[in-house]
């Protein structure tokens, strides 16, 4: 936006929620960095990032279809990510960097034809080339707010099923097997996630663009994964994050002239940078007491 | 492309292809993709091959990031891409040696590089003195149709260079690419190919953005050559035939487009790369389960 800071804080601070689009986008930008960051917490666990990736890629034909079809964007972002996140269940397993060479060929075959899907809906509704780019990149303005209360209901179910699943999902991704043993319906308590994370690409995707959409799913998730692994502070860890990435990249954008997408991916970026380098520098130093030496191995592993 | 020379063509598709062929802009089109698209399908082999794609993936939003780096610094856009891409190649290729990185860190990493694309295309089209409001969408999504005649010389000459050295190294490579143990005590030097070839993958993701685009190109490295992978399994036709679905991809996208104006040519092309897929996909599972079973057993 590039309104220029005064140095009266308090004064900026005034400033910038005196226009109601910006208070829109930190209204969309919290909901959206809670439900991102606990969702993100269980899919960095479970090693599914490129999952994440690949549904959030998929919203954006739905959004520009959306668009196209002059329906509200949050319609076809939700609609395909969701659709995208039962297609995946549907399929055989191991969607991840781990899968087979033919595999990320198919993976990587439909990503691109979902973005070429959506870039010829964009060219179809003529005169939108520029809101390509907020819905590739993702943008401030123009947060509406039926747009955030769309968010807040599709939040709310999503995190009370999350709980409602919580305990028996944790245990699914440590360790399948057993879980199966133990009677937990892994296959369906997979599927269920699926369909929580298509609900949180959507919501990401409206805030950092269908191409950022690392910078709040995955990010502030693995940042918390590199800190602790304790589930609870994780993934309250995690919340904080994508909290801060999201209001200081939001407050970014709306002082300089440079958009979200590049402030929340520096800011989410320079976190996890940092976490990586003091838990490299913690392993060196020796196992510090508090971290137990697998805590950032699910998200790392191969399988 | 009027509505009265539609309906001569339905009448002679003999006229209305040397209709098309009298604009310079389809033949430069067809000529430069071409030439890009038997590079994509020789290199895109080894790509699936190697199970590289996301490689490729990340190698299209380097070259994002390096054309607006260039465009931002008064450059052709081509330059940064071509360097952003190679360097990008040659790091990714000499740390993939030690497995140091999984998929988090490498996504959150070129989730980053492309937020500083983003950042480049803010700063270019805030401080830019020309103003080229298109450049956004042709890095993307691919400009086939903008190509001048010296640009298509320029992509041809780049395509050539590339495509001698991918079938220079293919041997190796692919015995590398196969058992990279044994071929590694064979005294092939695995990993500086592997370097090496990431690099030609960078050249080729900055030739290949500028007909798909950056975001699209990785799906024409796949599709083809996972389409051939599929049609044959000797390595070798394989290879040519990943160049042939490609080539065939380029060629069908720019009829397509140049018929029905309304469809995007990268579209086009993206739409045709995927069908083949599937086609490929289907008539294998067709077959596996026409065979006896003790043939699909094989698969």
């Amino acid at each position: 936006m590039g309104y220029g800071l005064s140095w009266d804080l308090a004064y900026d601070v005034q400033l910038m929620f005196s226009y109601p689009f910006m208070v829109n986008a930190f209204r969309a930008g919290t909901i959206v960095a809670v439900i991102a960051a606990t969702i993100g917490w269980f899919m960095v666990l479970r090693a599914q990032s490129f999952a994440g990736h690949t549904l959030a890629v998929v919203g954006f034909p739905g959004a520009a279809a959306a668009t196209w079809l002059g329906v509200a964007t949050g319609y076809g972002y939700f609609g395909f990510c969701v659709a995208g996140a039962l297609v995946i269940a549907a399929l055989p397993q191991h969607t991840g960097r781990n899968a087979s060479a033919e595999q990320s060929a198919v993976i990587g075959t439909v990503q691109a034809f979902a973005l070429a899907c959506g870039y010829l809906f964009v060219s179809l509704y003529k005169g939108f080339l520029s809101g390509m780019t907020n819905l590739l990149f993702g943008t401030i303005v123009g947060v509406t707010n039926t747009q955030v209360l769309v968010l807040l209901a599709s939040a709310v179910p999503c995190l009370g099923v999350l709980i409602a699943i919580g305990r028996p999902l944790l245990f699914a991704s440590i360790d399948p097997d057993l879980a199966r043993a133990r009677g937990v319906p892994v296959r369906a308590v997979g599927a269920l996630f699926l369909v929580l994370l298509g609900v949180a690409a959507a919501g990401t995707s409206q805030v950092t663009g269908s191409l950022l959409v690392f910078a709040l799913l995955v990010a502030p998730a693995a940042t918390a994964h590199k800190l602790t692994s304790r589930p609870s502070v994780g993934i309250a860890a995690a919340i904080v994050l994508a909290l801060l990435a999201t209001w200081i990249g939001e407050t970014l954008a709306f002082f300089t002239v440079y958009p979200i997408g590049f402030w929340v991916t520096t800011v989410s970026f320079a976190g996890y940078l940092s976490a990586s380098i003091w838990r490299a520098l913690a392993d060196r130093v020796g196992r510090s007491p508090r971290v137990s030496a697998p805590a950032a191995a699910p998200a790392g592993a191969r399988s | 492309m009027s509505l009265q020379s539609e309906r001569f063509a339905v009448a002679n598709p003999i006229s209305a292809l040397a209709d098309m062929l009298a604009h310079p802009f389809i033949v430069h089109a067809l000529l430069a993709g071409t030439a890009i698209a038997i590079v994509c399908g020789l290199v895109g082999y080894f790509v699936v091959l190697r199970g590289q794609v996301f490689a490729g993936d990340a190698l299209g939003h380097v070259a994002y990031t390096g054309a607006f780096a260039a465009l931002a610094l008064g450059l052709d856009l081509r330059i940064g891409m071509f360097a952003a891409t190679v360097g990008a190649g040659l790091i990714l290729g000499l740390l993939g040696g030690r497995s140091i990185a999984d998929d988090v860190t490498i996504g959150t990493v070129f989730s980053w590089v492309l937020g500083l694309g983003v950042f480049f295309l803010a700063y270019y089209t805030t401080h830019g003195s020309t103003s080229n409001g298109a450049a956004n969408v042709n890095v993307l999504f691919g400009s086939i149709f903008g190509i001048s005649t010296s640009d298509m010389w320029a992509a041809v000459a780049v395509a050539a260079v590339l495509a001698v050295a991918m079938l220079t190294i293919a041997r190796p490579l692919l015995f590398a690419s196969i058992d990279s143990a044994v071929a590694g005590a064979a005294g092939v030097p695995v990993r500086a190919l592997g370097a090496l070839f990431l690099a030609l993958v960078g050249a080729t993701a900055a030739e290949a953005s500028q007909i798909v685009g950056a975001l699209l190109l990785f799906g024409l490295l796949a599709a083809p050559a996972a389409a051939a992978r599929r049609f044959t399994p000797d390595p070798w036709r394989a290879l040519w035939l990943a160049a042939l679905l490609a080539t065939a991809s380029v060629w069908a996208g720019i009829v397509i487009s140049y018929v029905a104006p309304a469809l995007p040519v990268s579209f086009a092309i993206m739409t045709v790369a995927a069908a083949l897929y599937a086609v490929s996909f289907l008539r294998h599972t067709w077959a596996r389960s026409a065979a006896s079973p003790a043939h699909g057993a094989v698969m």
